[in-house]
């Protein structure tokens, strides 16, 4: 029998990550694998892609973990778990190694899964690998210093689009991810968010129960790149549900799901105006900006609500 | 009992493989290696092997599957060219540093640019610090040879060094030689088992793999991976004798041929050095005292074997297929790194360098017997006239 | 901080065996801010526990009871005390803006300086 998804049971068996670590104050990386994690009745085999949570949880002498991990590089978080995966198929099919039911999982962040190591994690997915990978999306490179990168909301201030004097922040719309790896046909693959805890492990037990490669879009805030207090991490994210910004869906087997729908769809601006990476598109001059990103939440909302039957 | 087949050096590659039996393969198809893993799909199709062939989207992804292979405590193998070990760059530097036993067929090839799809060797020189080991193969039977050889060198506790097996492309990878292939069950037995010390997949055991490493312990990581090549030195040669031993061979850390007597040498690796043989020959019949030395071992690079072996030369010529762009005299890494091991060991000689076959230019007989020529007179007269000759350039 | 270990000394390919021992490695230290427990008002729903980024809330798995923070680790953060909704209960009930270090909320932020038992 699965554990119960009840906090008093689950806590009843240790974190696999632990403390000690070095991700900042806040942050929401360390919740999305600790949620997840501890979701998983069965053993882990993890890989990391290069980035905050693996810099932060592997200073050498140290490491947090407590299950089997492993760091090759920023891109090949996927190709290196399915060369694990492989392995242990292989040892397996030729009883060099006792068969157990493994959960292998690949985290990357929104750099090393939207940009860097998107046909790594396209060919792994594939292949047909038995896998499950996770972006941590907090929509930007932070480990070196919060730069843009595909997974940035328009209008977001980073250091490498800049609120300037002529160019307001990032000019692009964030890659639809999710869509991309829904589109590969994959037996699983979900958008989620550790604000809503039951759901983020509800999806990861079927994620990692699907029989085939899994995808996953977990929306992380990094409080130092989004600027907001380092205890408005779960109420920010919410608020990025709320506005569906980001919604909460599963494709299962190709059948699209809403797994949350807001009571009331919050206006984006709800969910901008409490971080100080989007302060300057609050300037007169810049309020199209907010406009442009109400309609193209909109426009995916929409489209979303089709898919889902919900429209 | 052994037998003689016809092979390609990419088709004996891909038998040394089907007998070796590893765990995983991740490769990607590039000229001219393509064949090797064309040739083992088919054994894993036909399922001669059980091996888990992964069949990735890139050169990258390969590289970095073998590592988690590897760290899973699978035995792993893999084959590349020119582009594609390019591709590979970061995580061939990383299969070392994480002390990975893959091994590897690298079917040398032309670097871009312009592309070009035919031998030199600039593809294996530029991993030459990566903390590979590296082994030339003159012909099919070698690299073979050499391929078997490589599984034990790599997973030898004192190493755990990943190992790239070279060949020429098309001349070696593509021309049809006979070749000696051992019984299945006795490669099976040379190699044995691998038993990994580690393992990702201990879970019983959990691991953290590939931290960060910052400036209080990344150098003695450095450190280690010097006493592992240190201790490979010994080790390829250790392998080597149980393999003479065991398949009637004579496999050493390079092969001198007339070399005892000779007055001038040519050092050649690959299949040049079967050319420069023949040339050899003809020469001695002149009654000119020539010799050849044909590395086998560049990495760890046998400098003390290497310097005691031409001592007694009283000129000697390097023969590069590659260029190391800058360097002193734009010469080749070759001839550079031999120069430095003799002069380092007080062996004072006229040398001289000589780039050629690059991008598959043809090198021919006589070509190779006007260095001979060259390094005659120059051991009449102790004057290097040019450090680095460019052969049959326009 | 342990004692630097030579290369002889150290597993190769920087594999770490010790799994888990990052919690040697105290990041209490950073903390600016430090929860405090008010016990009595704790409905042990485990919340704090599922959002805490640094498994820095102490509980007692076999009576289910959540009894205080790991303060060698817990950065200060402030996220037990946002996500606790006995604090939501509190701050709803009174009329006025709570600080957060007033003593009526179950998980109370309190600068590290001024901290007294
Ligand atoms: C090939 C390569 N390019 C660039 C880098 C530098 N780099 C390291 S982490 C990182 C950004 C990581 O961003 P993301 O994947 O979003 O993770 P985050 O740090 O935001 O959690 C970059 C650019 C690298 N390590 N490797
Ligand atoms: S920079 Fe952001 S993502 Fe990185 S550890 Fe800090 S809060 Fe987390
Ligand atoms: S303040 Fe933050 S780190 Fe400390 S116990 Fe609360 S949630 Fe955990
Ligand atoms: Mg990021």
């Amino acid at each position: 029998m699965a554990t119960k998804l009840l906090p008093k049971e689950l806590a009843k068996r240790p974190d696999r990550l632990s403390p000690g670590h070095r991700l900042c104050a806040g942050c929401g990386a360390s919740i999305i694998v600790r949620q997840m994690l501890a979701a998983i009745d069965e053993p882990v085999v993890l890989s990391n892609a290069t980035g905050c949570l693996e810099v932060a949880t592997t200073i050498y002498p140290y490491t947090a973990w407590r299950v089997p991990w492993i760091h090759n590089a920023f891109e090949n978080a996927a190709s290196t778990i399915s060369g694990v995966e492989a392995a242990y198929r292989s040892m397996v099919r030729q009883g060099k190694i006792p068969e157990q039911d493994v959960k292998f999982i690949a985290f990357g962040g929104d750099g090393g899964t939207y940009d860097i190591g998107l046909q790594a994690l396209s060919g792994a997915v594939e292949r047909g690998h038995q896998f499950l990978y996770v972006c941590y999306d907090n929509g930007a490179y932070m480990n070196t210093g919060i730069q843009r990168s595909s997974a940035t909301p328009l209008g977001a201030h980073t250091t490498t689009s800049p609120a300037g004097k002529v160019i307001p922040g990032k000019q692009q719309f964030r890659k639809d991810l999710t869509a991309i790896m829904a589109a590969h046909g994959i037996p699983y693959v979900a958008q989620a968010a550790p604000s809503q805890w039951r759901d983020l492990m509800k999806k990861t037990r079927k994620a990692v129960n699907c029989g085939g490669p899994a995808f996953m879009n977990v929306l992380s805030s990094c409080n130092r790149g989004w600027r907001h207090g380092t205890d408005e991490t779960v109420e920010i994210t919410q608020l990025a549900v709320d506005t569906c910004y980001w919604p909460l869906y599963e494709v299962e087997e190709g059948v699209w799901r809403l797994t949350y729908k807001p009571r009331e769809k919050l206006p984006v601006e709800e969910w901008l105006k409490r971080q100080g990476r989007f302060r300057h598109l609050f300037r007169p001059e810049n309020r199209h900006l907010i406009d442009r990103l109400q309609e193209e939440v909109d426009r995916r909302w929409e489209r979303l609500l089709r898919l889902c039957g919900e429209a | 009992m052994s037998k003689f087949e016809a092979l390609a050096g990419n088709e004996a590659v891909a038998t040394a493989m089907r007998q070796i039996n590893p765990d995983v393969v991740a490769a990607y198809p590039i000229t001219p290696q393509t064949s090797t893993v064309q040739t083992f799909a088919n054994y894993v199709a036909d399922g001669l092997v059980d091996t888990e062939f992964v069949t990735v989207e890139s050169e990258h992804s390969a590289m970095s599957a073998c590592v988690g292979a590897s760290a899973a405590g699978a035995r792993v193998m893999t084959a590349t060219s020119a582009n594609g070990l390019a591709l590979m760059w970061e995580i061939v530097y990383i299969a070392a540093s994480t002390r990975c036993p893959i091994v590897m067929g690298l079917v040398n090839r032309a670097l871009s640019g312009p592309i070009n799809i035919h031998c030199d060797h600039s593809d294996v020189m530029g991993m030459r610090d990566s903390g590979w080991i590296i082994l030339f193969s003159e012909n099919g039977q070698e690299a073979y040879d050499n391929l078997i050889q490589a599984v034990r060198i790599a997973e030898h506790p004192d190493v755990l060094l990943p190992v790239a097996v070279c060949q020429d492309g098309f001349i070696t990878s593509h021309g049809m030689e006979r070749v000696e292939i051992y019984e299945d069950a006795d490669v099976r037995a040379f190699v044995g088992e691998y038993r990994p010390q580690w393992s990702l997949l201990d879970l019983e055991h959990p691991k953290t793999y590939g931290p960060l490493d910052f400036y209080d312990y990344y150098y003695e990581h450095k450190r280690q991976q010097v006493e592992a090549m240190q201790h490979a030195h010994r080790v390829i040669q250790e392998v080597a004798e149980a393999f003479n031993r065991t398949f009637d061979r004579d496999y050493g850390l390079f092969e001198p041929y007339r070399l005892e007597d000779a007055e001038v040498a040519v050092v050649v690796a690959n299949s040049t050095a079967g050319t420069a043989k023949v040339v050899v020959d003809r020469l001695r019949e002149e009654g000119l005292k020539v010799g050849l030395l044909k590395p086998r071992v560049f990495r760890p690079f046998p400098a003390e074997e290497l310097a005691e072996a031409l001592a007694h030369l009283k000129a000697v010529a390097v023969m590069d297929r590659s260029i190391s762009f800058g360097a002193m005299g734009n010469a080749g890494p070759l001839f550079l790194e031999l120069a430095a091991a003799l002069a380092l060991r007080g062996v004072r000689m006229p040398m001289a360098d000589y780039v050629y076959g690059l991008g598959g230019r043809d090198i021919l007989p006589r070509e190779i017997e006007s260095v001979y020529r060259d390094m005659l007179r120059v051991a009449e007269t102790g004057q290097v006239e040019r450090m680095v000759t460019y052969l049959s350039v326009r | 901080m342990a004692e630097l270990k030579g290369w002889r000394d150290i597993p190769i390919g920087g594999m770490i065996l010790e799994a888990g021992n990052a919690t040697e490695y105290p990041t209490g230290t950073w903390r600016a801010f430090r929860p405090v427990f008010g016990e009595a008002e704790c409905i042990h729903c485990f919340q704090c526990w599922l959002f805490c980024p640094d498994s820095s809330i102490l509980v007692d798995p076999e009576n289910e009871k959540m009894v205080g923070f790991d303060l060698e680790h817990c950065k200060g953060c402030g996220i037990c005390a946002s996500v606790c909704p006995v604090n939501a209960k509190v701050i709803k009930k009174a009329d006025e803006e709570l600080a957060q270090d007033d003593p009526r909320l179950c998980i109370r932020m309190v600068e590290e300086g001024k901290f007294q038992e």
